[in-house]
């Protein structure tokens, strides 16, 4: 592989990233699947970087998910939607800034259609009125939150307590990266790197020492697929699609799969453990799996944050290889501590997948 | 094991190298115009065993190239030999006797 | 009478047989090319369908009996081309000028750059390379071997690459990549008898005469194998060969197949310099970029410009024999013009 034809197109696939002053909107499901990212995310943009960045509790869910299991239509999308600008409009921002990749694809989805056809941004502002007596906006910048950390992604480098590499053999520690379909392949021109050869996760493993691994099912959708998931029934296809995934990495022996969206580090590091029930299965070295992570948890890791406060001890397959290999020290007896040392609980031991 | 109520599925996607091509290779031997078959479907359109039952010539020639034998053998003893697709095909290929060919294989009788 | 002078823009094969025939027929001739030799394409063709014949003869004939009378300017580029009275003033970067009684626009085409592709790795994948760069290597001799020095065992030509695509941003039909695909598996076959080659086609377009027949005896006498099944993407395995995803649309299913070497038939654009040339005269562009006579059945040399003339590809995908035949009735039509 060429990496300076990798360098070509990524220099072709820039877009703008606000710098400060970030109105931020959560996602509805990131908080249950792994509950410390986007604090975690916070926490590096105010106490490391000393941005600006508001919330608002009264915003919504996008519909987003809703959208894609086609039971919001999409005017009610595009409404819900001009509400959340609205909010952000309210409390003096411009730049939006989603947690969400299927919420940023939807509000890129939204702004584009609102720009060839201004009647549906007109109707979406008449709706908005209507239901809430709200004034319409729209934000000058929209960012997935990866974008912001890829952007300042030197600045975590220059605090960072630990590298990814192996802290025995000084070598980078190899990842797999999985953007999250919405991030760029409906608008290639809104991902950092377009959608073939995605930069933004690309960047932060370089950035911080790590090697990526460019695998052939790369491209390949993590098979959430929204009403595959919502139905229990379809939920093999969701399974399968995963599958599809590890087989193709696993022979390049990855040390992490780094994730861009709510959905994916979901099922792949869930699907692991019921891949390793289903057949047995499982893809790291021994009966280890691949740890899954989120860009903001790599970046909590990377700036030394405690595993178990960033919320690591609720992944289904365990971190401690990556722990150990990064070299980080930490404390085992308190992985199912809460805050204040409080007994969280140990779930049951799976059969078939090492679990700690 | 849990009960999960729902299974991995069974990939749909082909994979070339897992064909096996050594059916169309001893068949090619024995009637070389099988290769210029370009899946027209002329000899599916006027075929009599087409009409009544599931069974299409264009779909076993590409089959048997792709190797899917176990495709091939479960269709082709539709075929009523009547001989109207090799009245029909415009590019010459010997139908009949390349469906005699391919029985003759499968029963195990070895061609070349 | 004085004798009249016609610029002709572009020294590929319409531009050269349109000189050699303008002066033939007693006109003064300014060939202007922007490249530094002329042959346009054919400089870096082996060989040409449907017969194989190498591409070397036809510029031999060419240049045979090439009248000495020719002006011949290579790495000319036009700046600028302004009109006294009946006459065209050209004014080039080098700044010369010249003035001519006609203009004959021979400017042709360009290849798809097939970078701009992504998802099949033109550029990023080492075993990757396009119609043209296998044309090279036939030309150049060079041994046919994957970037890590194997045989290839499995090769596929991808069809329609930057052509009928819209998302390259292109309408239309190349035409000759269909027929230069089986001619190139073909050659690959003569070359590696043991390699199993394939062609992913949408649809095969085996316009000319002898053509079909090349296609049926690649098919018989070579084996190629076609897959009809446009290319979804490709990706690098950790050997360096390239996994393709297409639909085998016969079967009506996904298909995956690895190739040790993938060759991208890229489509037919038109060139800068048509682009420029068009532009700086004005003419009528059609919507995939290629200029645009004045009525395609009846006056296919003429263009709203009154002695501006059309030739060759600039119009659009054509052939040799089109391509050569063009450019000798727009000579007939140029002469009629000036003697009128």
């Amino acid at each position: 592989m060429k990496i300076e034809g990798k360098k070509r197109l990524w220099q072709q696939y820039q877009k703008e990233i606000a710098g400060d002053r970030y109105f931020y909107v959560r996602s509805c499901v990131r908080q249950n699947f792994f509950p410390g990212a986007e604090a975690v995310f916070l926490k590096i943009m105010q106490d490391e970087l000393g941005k600006d960045v508001y919330e608002n509790p009264a915003h919504t869910s996008c519909t987003g998910i809703g959208y894609h299991c086609d039971i919001v239509p999409f005017d009610t999308a595009m409404t819900v939607v001009a509400r959340q600008f609205s909010l952000m409009a309210e409390a003096g921002y411009e730049n939006f800034v989603t947690s969400c990749i299927t919420s940023f694809g939807l509000y890129s989805e939204v702004l584009e259609t609102w720009n060839h056809f201004p009647e549906k941004q007109e109707q979406a502002a008449r709706f908005l009125h209507e239901a809430t007596g709200r004034p319409f906006a729209r934000p000058s910048n929209v960012s997935h939150a990866s974008d912001i950390i890829y952007k300042y992604r030197h600045e975590i480098a220059a605090r960072a307590q630990y590298r990814l590499v192996n802290s025995l053999t000084g070598e980078p520690l190899k990842g797999v990266e999985h953007i999250g379909c919405h991030y760029a392949k409906m608008f290639p021109s809104k991902g950092v790197g377009g959608a073939e050869y995605p930069y933004v996760l690309v960047g932060m493993i370089e950035e911080w020492g790590g090697e990526v691994v460019d695998y052939p099912e790369r491209r390949h959708c993590c098979g959430f697929g929204f009403r595959h998931y919502a139905v229990r029934a379809n939920r093999g296809y969701s399974l399968s699609c995963s599958r599809k995934k590890f087989e193709s990495m696993q022979p390049y022996k990855p040390d992490f799969i780094l994730t861009n969206c709510p959905g994916c580090p979901m099922f792949l590091d869930r699907w692991q453990y019921v891949i390793s029930e289903m057949e047995g299965k499982t893809y790291g070295p021994g009966n280890e799996g691949i740890p899954v992570l989120t860009y903001e948890e790599l970046a909590g890791l990377v700036l030394g944050y405690d595993p178990w406060d960033i919320g690591l001890q609720v992944h289904q397959v365990s971190v401690e290889p990556l722990l150990k290999k990064m070299g980080i020290a930490y404390d085992p007896d308190g992985k199912y501590l809460g805050p204040g040392g409080k007994y969280l609980g140990r779930p049951e031991n799976p059969a078939n997948i090492y679990f700690v | 094991m849990p009960r999960w109520g729902y299974k991995i599925h069974e990939d749909r996607q082909v994979i070339w190298e897992e064909g096996d091509f050594s059916l169309v290779e001893r068949i090619r031997l024995a009637e070389p115009s099988l290769c210029l078959c370009i899946s027209c479907g002329t000899c599916a359109s006027g075929c009599t065993a087409a009409q009544f039952t599931d069974f299409s010539l264009r779909r076993v020639i590409i089959q048997l190239q792709r190797g899917r034998i176990e495709e091939v053998r479960q269709e082709i003893d539709r075929c009523m030999l009547c001989g109207k697709c090799i009245l029909t095909c415009p590019r010459g290929v010997n139908t009949r006797h390349l469906v005699l060919c391919i029985r003759k294989e499968l029963s195990g009788d070895v061609l070349y | 009478m004085m004798t009249k002078t016609v610029a002709v823009i572009g020294g590929g094969p319409a531009g050269m047989e349109a000189s050699k025939e303008l002066a033939f027929n007693g006109f003064q001739v300014v060939l202007l090319e922007s490249g530094a030799r002329l042959g346009g394409h054919m400089n870096q063709w082996d060989r040409l369908f449907p017969n194989k014949r190498p591409a070397g003869e036809i510029l031999e004939s060419l240049y045979r009996n090439f009248p000495g009378s020719i002006t011949v300017m290579t790495e000319t580029n036009i700046t600028s081309i302004g009109r006294n009275a009946d006459r065209f003033i050209l004014r080039t970067a080098g700044r010369d000028v010249i003035e001519a009684d006609a203009l004959l626009v021979c400017t042709g085409f360009r290849v798809f750059d097939a970078i701009l592709k992504e998802e099949y790795g033109y550029g990023i994948y080492d075993n990757v390379i396009t119609s043209v760069d296998l044309e090279q290597w036939f030309k150049e001799k060079r041994p046919v071997l994957t970037s890590h020095g194997r045989v290839p065992a499995t090769v596929g030509f991808i069809h329609c690459v930057g052509s009928r695509d819209e998302k390259s941003g292109n309408l239309h039909c190349s035409k000759v990549c269909c027929v230069t695909a089986v001619k190139q598996a073909v050659e690959l076959k003569e070359k590696l008898p043991e390699a199993r080659i394939f062609c992913f086609y949408m649809d095969l377009r085996m316009f000319g005469l002898g053509y079909e027949e090349l296609y049926k005896e690649s098919q018989e006498k070579y084996r190629i194998q076609f897959i009809r099944g446009r290319l979804s993407e490709a990706f690098e395995n950790m050997d360096g060969s390239l996994m393709a995803k297409v639909e085998d649309t016969l079967t009506a299913k996904p298909l995956r197949i690895n190739l040790d070497l993938l060759v991208l038939m890229v489509g037919f654009l038109p060139s800068d310099g048509t682009a420029a040339i068009g532009s700086l005269l004005g003419l009528t562009f059609n919507p995939n970029g290629f200029l645009q006579p004045r009525d395609g059945h009846l006056q296919p040399h003429d263009t709203e410009q009154q002695g501006v003339f059309l030739a060759g590809s600039c119009k659009g995908p054509k052939n040799l024999e089109e391509t050569l035949a063009d450019a000798r009735s727009a000579v007939l039509r140029i002469r009629q013009y000036l003697t009128n």
